[in-house]
């Protein structure tokens, strides 16, 4: 059975780099797919990926990610600015993540309109 | 005095500066083609190559560094630290490796070597000046690890060349990789065959300055 957790903005956003990513992993290695409102900045994503790295062993063989933006390519400037500064008052980043189990996502294919994300047909043995 | 000794010290650190090398690097996914784009270059500058290249995903996983490389174009001459670096992944799975006909015991010994590398590749951004990232230019841009290696370049205001490599294959796109970097300079180039790679010498010459 898959499941989906949540997590809002706020439950990341007191969290340092390492407390996030260790949110994170905790969930993905319990094998839950996450679903994190905003995105993770690029330095936390590289983190991310080097302690995947770190973690990986029999069981856990890494992590599928993808972010996206809500702004559309078309959004005017002065949109993007006060955007930007709605942003800045509440401490928020705009769009999602999905971070999902290597053993359970097998890709998450994105272009600039979607994402879609296809689990493994047959679980091998754990 | 103080005025003396200030002058001596930044005429120290001036030597220090030029004799210091830029450092280019090659980031991207594996089997994106790096380590032949390397090896293109070293071969056309040094007449030797610098890595071995497979069809097998992390080939390279170790940073291999080929120092002093020259280049000389209408006049102008470059000189840069060459850096290629093991492919960045979010996953590693050995038993990818054992449909390449490795046995157990040295497709786990792959992977485990491959999750150093990756963490390697990633320690070194900091120490970048330049960065070529190579990117197959038969898969989707969007991927998660291409998305992420350039905004980590792009928050430490490392300047990037986008490479679009493997153009001679029939499912290259190029304007693909464009319209999703739009910010970068992309030139698609095949490695392999050596096409269009005066041009990527070119714009090589406007990243390292």
């Amino acid at each position: 059975m898959l499941t989906l957790q949540f997590i809002p903005y706020h439950e990341l956003s007191g969290l340092d780099r390492s407390g996030k990513i260790q949110k994170i992993l905790k969930s993905v290695k319990e094998d839950k797919i996450i679903l994190i409102e905003g995105r993770l900045a690029a330095h936390e994503e590289s983190e991310l990926i080097r302690r995947t790295m770190e973690v990986i062993d029999k069981k856990f063989k890494g992590i599928e990610i993808c972010s996206v933006d809500y702004q559309p390519k078309n959004t005017l400037l002065i949109d993007k600015i006060r955007k930007s500064i709605a942003n800045i008052i509440l401490n928020k980043t705009s769009g999602m993540t999905i971070i999902g189990p290597a053993t359970v996502v097998k890709e998450i294919k994105k272009d600039p309109n979607k994402i879609e994300l296809f689990t493994l047909e047959k679980r091998g043995k754990r | 005095m103080m005025k003396g000794i200030k002058s001596l010290l930044s005429f120290i650190s001036t030597i220090f500066r030029t004799k210091k090398h830029i450092k280019l690097g090659i980031y991207g996914p594996p089997n994106a083609g790096k380590s032949s784009i390397a090896n293109k270059i070293c071969k056309d500058w040094l007449g030797e190559e610098m890595s071995s290249v497979s069809p097998v995903p992390h080939e390279t996983r170790e940073i291999i560094v080929k120092e002093k490389i020259h280049m000389k174009r209408k006049g102008k001459e470059i000189t840069f630290n060459l850096v290629d670096t093991p492919g960045i992944a979010t996953k590693i799975d050995y038993e990818d490796f054992l449909k390449f006909k490795m046995n157990a015991k040295e497709a786990k010994e792959r992977a485990k070597e491959a999750t150093k590398g990756v963490i390697e590749s990633i320690k070194w951004l900091d120490d970048m000046d330049c960065v070529l990232v190579v990117l197959d230019s038969t898969q989707n841009p969007y991927n998660q690890v291409n998305i992420t290696i350039i905004g980590n370049l792009a928050a430490r205001d490392i300047p990037v060349l986008i490479v679009g490599n493997k153009i001679d294959l029939k499912k290259s796109d190029v304007k693909r990789i464009e319209s999703a970097f739009p910010q970068y300079p992309v030139i698609g180039i095949s490695a392999e065959k050596g096409t269009n790679v005066e041009q990527f010498y070119e714009e090589i010459f406007k990243l390292v300055r």
